[in-house]
């Protein structure tokens, strides 16, 4: 049995006990950087989809690094440029008085950069999968691109990106070698589910550790069916 | 009236080679058909028109409006184009009932009128009661009339239809035929229409174009280029014709008649003008037009051609018959039933049904 506690683990009172703060903060985060990267994404996606120009490679491939870098590369590209000596840092510092980094919107910012590129790559990809055809005729038919897109396209590859969403919630939920680099690991302040389980478990306290990955993995699995549901049985057409 | 003159070169790329379209036509009120094989460049030059293609140089002009013109630079969006396009798979947006779809043509206007427009549209094709069923739900002729509607409702200059009959039944395409007369007889625009299908070209078109090989090889009315081909590639694109090679042995213009040598064989044919003595020359007929009848070890006559049966085909009017030599005839299916079994026939070819290419 462990040999942190006696008797079961897992009674009502060690719950009610349990310190939840790392568990909401990264719902907290995962949901804005959702929001967020769902806009600057499905800009991207559309951007990738449907335009051609110069460059357009080299942008296909810097949306893609974040997802083969090493999590602390990327977290070291980020204090970069956000950190309090780079001009980004020293100008929110002056907007509002304290510096990014080591905050929980910093934590925001890094669990953008994980969960961005698969939620572009995903996109773009449900954008090119509708049939060129309706659009083709939106467009004949005298509609701008930009009601041709709010119109026709989202809603015809509506399920894809739902769907494209829902797993980059869980991505950014999951997020841990970025969001320690530039946000920490401050108890009470920065501290999301990931660091707060590496913390446990380095700290001894395989209860807590325990509680936050049952919790995280049946939130992860509940997402997964979710975006499986989304997820069109055949290409739309 | 439409003009179109337009050139495009597509290099050599994977799995395709290279291609050149080079179209230049002109098209009135009324149906105009571009006729042709797949490939051959009938689906890019309404692409071209309705501007989803960019010509390398060239002009459209539609009515006194350019929509492109490779000389200075004008190439205006589809959006700007006001081309309506029937797409083969009538692309109705599958997320909107019929009205909206209707009505996505319409957003511009007013709400009141756009209602109004709507609904007459959507009476003019007896879609009213189906109206708010998804696409899904609608039958083929009922998508195929929406498709139409929603063209028309956007106020388009002229209308371009690709390939709209394309794997249809037969009381379905009767169907959309009525409903393109329609639209000819009551809106004054041009009409351009893809197919593959002579018969089509017949049912439909004031005019007709067939392209080939990114080309139009020959222009005219329907009844005319059938009358008479341009050239080899033509008479073959129509599918219509028995084609054999002759040579010609006289010409007399006086009594309208010419003696053809065909293998061992000589035929009596009208006079062919532009021809020489000595030309080797492509002969066409219609298989209808052949008679065939069993040898029965008789001589052959006048224009008549010992020949062996090699295979029949059944076909919907007739049975076709096949021979050694190349040739072949069609034979009704009634009177052929008495002769089953027989090897040698003589095929007689009437002097006055012969043409030369």
């Amino acid at each position: 049995m462990d040999g942190d506690s006696a008797g079961s683990p897992y009674n009502g009172e060690f719950l009610m006990n349990l310190d939840w703060f790392p568990f909401w903060l990264s719902l907290r985060v995962a949901a804005l950087s959702t929001i967020l990267s769902t806009g600057v994404g499905l800009w991207l996606a559309y951007v990738l989809a449907n335009r051609t120009f110069r460059g357009k490679e080299t942008l296909d491939a810097a949306v893609t690094l974040p997802l083969v870098l090493p999590p602390t590369v990327l977290g070291y590209y980020l204090l970069v440029v956000i950190g309090r000596e780079s001009w980004f840092g020293r100008t929110w510092e002056a907007l509002w008085g304290a510096p990014l980094v080591f905050t929980w919107q910093a934590a925001v910012v890094a669990a953008i950069l994980h969960s961005a590129p698969l939620l572009i790559k995903s996109a773009r990809a449900a954008l090119e999968s509708v049939d060129h055809d309706y659009e083709r005729a939106a467009r004949t038919l005298g509609a701008s691109e930009w009601r041709l897109f709010w119109r026709v396209t989202l809603p015809l590859a509506r399920r894809s990106i739902l769907a494209a969403v829902a797993l980059a919630f869980a991505r950014a939920l999951g997020d841990f070698g970025v969001t320690i680099m530039v946000a920490g690991n401050i108890p009470g302040r920065t501290q999301t589910v990931a660091v707060a389980i590496y913390d446990a478990v380095e700290s001894g306290n395989g209860q807590l550790a325990r509680a936050l990955v049952l919790a995280i993995s049946a939130l992860a699995l509940g997402i997964l069916w979710l975006a499986n549901r989304l997820q069109p049985k055949q290409a739309v057409r | 009236m439409i003009e179109i003159r337009i050139r495009k070169h597509f290099p050599r790329a994977h799995g395709s080679s290279a291609f050149t379209l080079d179209v230049e036509l002109a098209a009135q009120p009324g149906v105009t058909v571009l006729f042709g094989p797949s490939g051959a460049g009938k689906t890019l030059t309404l692409d071209a028109i309705a501007g989803f293609l960019k010509p390398d140089s060239g002009r459209v002009l539609v009515d006194d409006m350019l929509l492109f013109d490779g000389a200075t630079g004008v190439c205006l969006p589809p959006q700007e184009r006001h081309c309506g396009y029937v797409f083969q798979n009538y692309a109705l947006f599958p997320h909107m009932n019929l009205r909206q779809n209707i009505a996505f043509a319409a957003e511009r206007l007013p709400r009141l009128e756009r209602h109004r427009k709507v609904q007459e549209m959507l009476a003019r094709f007896r879609l009213d009661e189906v109206a708010s069923r998804a696409p899904h739900e609608l039958s083929g002729g009922q998508r195929q009339r929406g498709s139409i509607a929603r063209a028309l409702l956007a106020a388009p200059r002229l209308l371009l239809l690709d390939e709209p009959a394309r794997g249809l039944d037969a009381p379905l395409r009767a169907e959309l035929y009525d409903v393109i007369r329609e639209v000819r007889a009551g809106f004054q625009l041009p009409v351009v229409l893809v197919t593959h299908d002579l018969e089509e070209c017949f049912a439909l078109g004031d005019a007709m174009h067939v392209v080939r090989e990114g080309r139009i090889v020959q222009s005219g009315a329907p009844e005319s280029i059938v009358e008479s081909p341009a050239n080899l590639d033509v008479a073959r694109l129509l599918g219509l014709f028995d084609l054999f090679e002759a040579e010609v042995r006289t010409l007399d213009p006086g009594t309208n008649s010419s003696r053809l040598r065909f293998g061992e064989f000589e035929l009596s044919a009208p006079y062919l003008p532009g021809k020489f003595k000595g030309d080797r020359v492509w002969i066409y007929v219609l298989p209808e037009r052949v008679r065939a009848m069993p040898r029965d070890g008789q001589r052959p006559g006048q224009n008549q051609i010992p020949s062996t049966l090699e295979r029949m085909i059944d076909r919907p009017h007739a049975i076709r018959l096949e021979f050694s030599n190349g040739l072949r005839a069609d034979v009704a299916r009634s009177a052929f039933a008495g002769w089953a079994g027989t090897r040698d026939w003589l095929i007689e070819y009437p002097a006055a049904e012969l043409r030369a290419l």
